[in-house]
């Protein structure tokens, strides 16, 4: 175990996508009860310098672990297909009609019931999706199938984040 | 004030003993201090018994100052010198300060942040909260009669950088060791969750004199998680004074045109804004008349919260004003300042994937709450009676206090941890003014992110960063955090170097950035000089002019602090050996035996460099045996957990 393991191996976890969130939080308060800088508050510079360290490795890796698109990412890279999703923008075209039509939804959308319905919507397409990453990375071990689906989550959240930003401004 | 304790040469006092550590909450009204005492948290209380110290400094014209209560009562005589809700300034300019014409002050803008126009020249906030500071930590030296070893202090949850770092340096100013700056909502839940031995999900709705805060916590064995925080650090009570000032002048005006000169000058606050607009909105009241009406704003609100009716009183420049305020006429001249609060609660939740039914619990925090309509909106917003059990004004002073105890050592067997988020997003201008965000709010501290970048032109050397801090998408919408520029990078290709840069964000939640230049290796060595702070020259200079040099003996105190300084690394270093001392083969634990003989021995000398240099070479020698016990801790956390399929 080193600051170098991969965020599986640092949390004790299979590497696997499907995983139980309440058991990463756990894992992730007791790695912290190890290391976070307070428990070392007078110990030192040294002892203070490697606790950061470790604690900030912790939290980087919580971060991709609870999150099940960083997740599904981090694990096709591990296993030799990267997402590149800066490079790669390429979707099929049925999936980016459904883009624009709830794009346009959210153009049209005036009040917080017709932001809350496309919410619901989404996080219906989310769900399918995860589903489908579930199959290919956990039963199929089809990283490179799967990246095709991460990155159509990444276009999901995306836009999730978007109905959110705008329920925001209704409320200003 | 406590005399300093001098040992003499070879009998440096026990180590052993508990170290003075202290909760400082640096309010907008009022400011307490807090300690642990026989293991419970309590706030120190003055020479008069008054744990409150009002957060007002005067700057007398002979000389000399006077803070707190002595400070209060002047404050209507001499407005212009008397300081109050000095928070609201700390790391903000002028065009931040939403209220600046309503108040008395002469302000003088700065790039940065704003400075004070008093008695004794030029006063920059920080300065102020320096006073502030300095009081309590004699307060709480007096009360122990000994020196301080350190303090948590407590800032709003929604502070951003340059509000912390400003917090930060006037603590410097007060001769304070900040143990760990913390959130007041997560002091609070400290204090309450501990009390009550609370499990789940909680909010925190913490309403001061200035600032609002919500945080949304997950209480669980020990750790406390904060899930997402929000609010807006300007609106508080001081916002609801003013908004009750305006409305009585509002209504007064309506009555009678023969006081129209009454509303003149209050700026008109959204919601009066009819009632006043006939009277204009020019700035000419004189301070004594602000500070006046803002007084008789403030008793008016306190009495309203135990009576359905009272009468508004202030006698202003040439007129007397009287007006009976029902509480619903308060009510409805503050709904938009609770509708505001409650529509960052929503938000918040929003941001914590969380409904309302699973929040198990409100606790409220802050003088402000003790207003009824705030009581009965929470909880009609929340369907359950929020809880209040604890002195709201007290709860962050305690929380503060329980953590500081255990950050300073004195609490081994504890297992409270706080597991704490950045309130605002952090992020660095690309192109077009718009924000490329690197750490996004609500993120886990302390925490680092790294974000590439690349030059633009063929031999470029050198690469200019605008690091800003907030949640909107165009720079000029953000705040300015530091500007810097790189320097000192091959010249490549246009596009070639791949400059990394990463943001480290430490548990204090104050940010540094550092830079290494991947494909030749070269790191960039910058600083970030904050655009905001202030530097570490007129740091030093307002320390040679500030109370800490006048009224002790600096040469004595450095070497009591390098001293306490060197006890602390070997006790850390021994009860480090004590616990692990297995790890190291004998050659390598001889090495840190001799330091420490050498660190004992150094502290016989009055030379505080010498004991300092002495000390960080311990420090530096006991750097692998600390990494060695970190991956042994990190192994024991996993040990009988790992899931058999690894």
């Amino acid at each position: 175990m080193n600051l170098q393991s991969d965020d599986f191996e640092l949390f004790g976890l299979a590497q696997s996508f499907a995983q139980d969130r309440a058991q990463v939080d756990a894992r992730w308060k007791d790695l912290q009860r190890q290391a976070h800088p307070d428990k070392f508050a007078d110990q030192g510079a040294a002892a203070q310098r490697i606790a950061m360290q470790w604690s900030v490795r912790i939290n980087e890796a919580y971060q991709r672990l609870k999150d099940p698109l960083k997740r599904a990412a981090y694990l096709c890279e591990l296993n030799g297909a990267p997402v590149n999703a800066e490079n790669n923008t390429a979707m099929p075209a049925t999936f980016l009609m459904q883009q624009m039509a709830w794009r346009e939804a959210l153009d049209e959308a005036e009040s917080a019931d017709d932001l809350e319905k496309i919410s619901q919507q989404v996080q219906q397409a989310s769900r399918e999706v995860l589903q489908k990453i579930e199959q290919l990375i956990d039963e199929q071990k089809a990283y490179t199938e799967a990246v095709g689906q991460v990155r159509a989550l990444m276009f999901v959240e995306r836009f999730a984040a978007d109905v959110d930003k705008r329920l925001d401004q209704l409320e200003l | 004030m406590a005399l300093l304790q001098i040992s003499e040469p070879g009998q440096t006092p026990d180590p052993h003993q508990r170290r003075i550590a202290v909760g400082i909450d640096l309010g907008t009204t009022h400011s307490l201090v807090a300690s642990v005492r026989h293991g419970v948290a309590e706030c120190l209380p003055d020479d008069q018994g008054r744990v409150i110290l009002p957060s007002v400094v005067r700057y007398l014209a002979g000389g000399g100052r006077q803070i707190g209560w002595d400070a209060v009562q002047a404050g209507v005589d001499d407005p212009v010198n008397t300081i109050s809700s000095v928070k609201r300034f700390m790391g903000r300019g002028l065009k931040d300060v939403a209220l600046a014409a309503k108040l008395p002050y002469q302000f003088v803008d700065h790039p940065g942040m704003l400075g004070l126009q008093t008695a004794h020249g030029e006063k920059s906030p920080v300065e102020v909260s320096g006073e502030i500071l300095a009081t309590l930590r004699y307060r709480a030296e007096d009360t122990f009669n000994a020196d301080l070893y350190g303090a948590v202090i407590t800032v709003p949850a929604y502070f951003d950088d340059a509000q912390r770092q400003a917090t930060k340096d006037a603590a410097q100013l007060a001769g304070i060791n900040v143990l760990r700056l913390i959130n007041e909502p997560t002091a609070a839940a400290i204090a309450y969750g501990l009390d009550n031995a609370s499990e789940g999900v909680y909010a925190i709705y913490d309403l001061g004199g200035g600032t609002f805060d919500i945080s949304i916590l997950r209480l669980t064995q020990g750790v406390f998680e904060v899930v997402a925080t929000g609010g807006d650090s300007a609106l508080g009570g001081d916002d609801y004074d003013h908004a009750l000032a305006d409305w009585v002048l509002g209504q007064l005006a309506a009555q009678s045109g023969s006081v129209s000169n009454v509303c003149s000058n209050l700026g008109a606050e959204p919601q009066c804004a009819s009632s006043c607009a006939n009277f204009g909105s020019s700035n000419s009241r004189s301070p004594a008349d602000k500070a006046a009406l803002k007084a008789a704003a403030r008793a008016c609100k306190e009495a309203l919260t135990a009576t359905d009716s009272v009468t508004f009183s202030a006698v202003l420049t040439g007129a007397q004003v009287t007006f009976d305020v029902k509480r619903s006429d308060f009510d409805a001249a503050t709904s938009a300042l609770t509708a505001r609060t409650l529509s960052a609660v929503r938000k918040v939740l929003r941001d914590a994937k969380l409904t309302v039914d699973e929040v198990k619990g409100v606790v409220m925090v802050g003088g402000s709450t003790r207003m009824p309509q705030i009581q009965q909106a929470v909880g009609d917003f929340f369907g359950q009676p929020p809880l209040n059990n604890l002195n709201p004004d007290e709860v962050v002073a305690l929380g503060a206090a329980i953590q500081a105890n255990q950050l300073a050592g004195n609490n081994p067997g504890g297992d409270l941890l706080l597991l704490d988020v950045i309130p605002l997003s952090l992020g660095v201008e690309t192109m077009g003014g718009l924000v490329e965000r690197i750490v996004l709010r609500n993120e886990t501290i302390p925490t680092a992110k790294a974000q590439d970048f690349t030059t633009y032109v063929d031999g470029q050397t050198a690469l200019a960063l605008h690091v800003v801090q907030g949640e909107r998408d165009l720079v000029s919408d953000c705040r300015s955090l530091a500007r810097f520029t790189l320097r000192g990078i091959p010249p490549m290709t246009a596009g070639a170097a791949r400059i990394r840069v990463t943001f480290t964000v430490d548990a204090d939640g104050l940010l540094s950035v550092s830079a290494l230049e991947q494909t030749s290796g070269v790191e960039a060595s910058i600083t970030v000089k904050p655009s905001y702070g202030l530097g570490d020259e007129l740091i030093t200079h307002m320390l040679q002019d500030s109370f800490a040099s006048a009224e002790r003996d600096m040469y004595v105190r450095a070497i009591v602090e390098a001293r306490v300084d060197a006890d602390r690394m070997i006790l850390a270093a021994q009860s480090a050996l004590a616990a692990d001392g297995d790890l190291l083969n004998n050659a390598q634990r001889a090495e840190i035996e001799q330091l420490m003989r050498q660190v004992r021995a150094a502290c016989d000398l009055n030379d505080a460099p010498a004991i300092e240099a002495i000390t960080a070479m311990l420090a530096k020698g006991t750097e692998a045996f600390a990494a060695l016990r970190m991956n042994r801790g990190i192994q024991n956390a996993l040990s009988g957990k790992n899931i058999a399929t690894i």
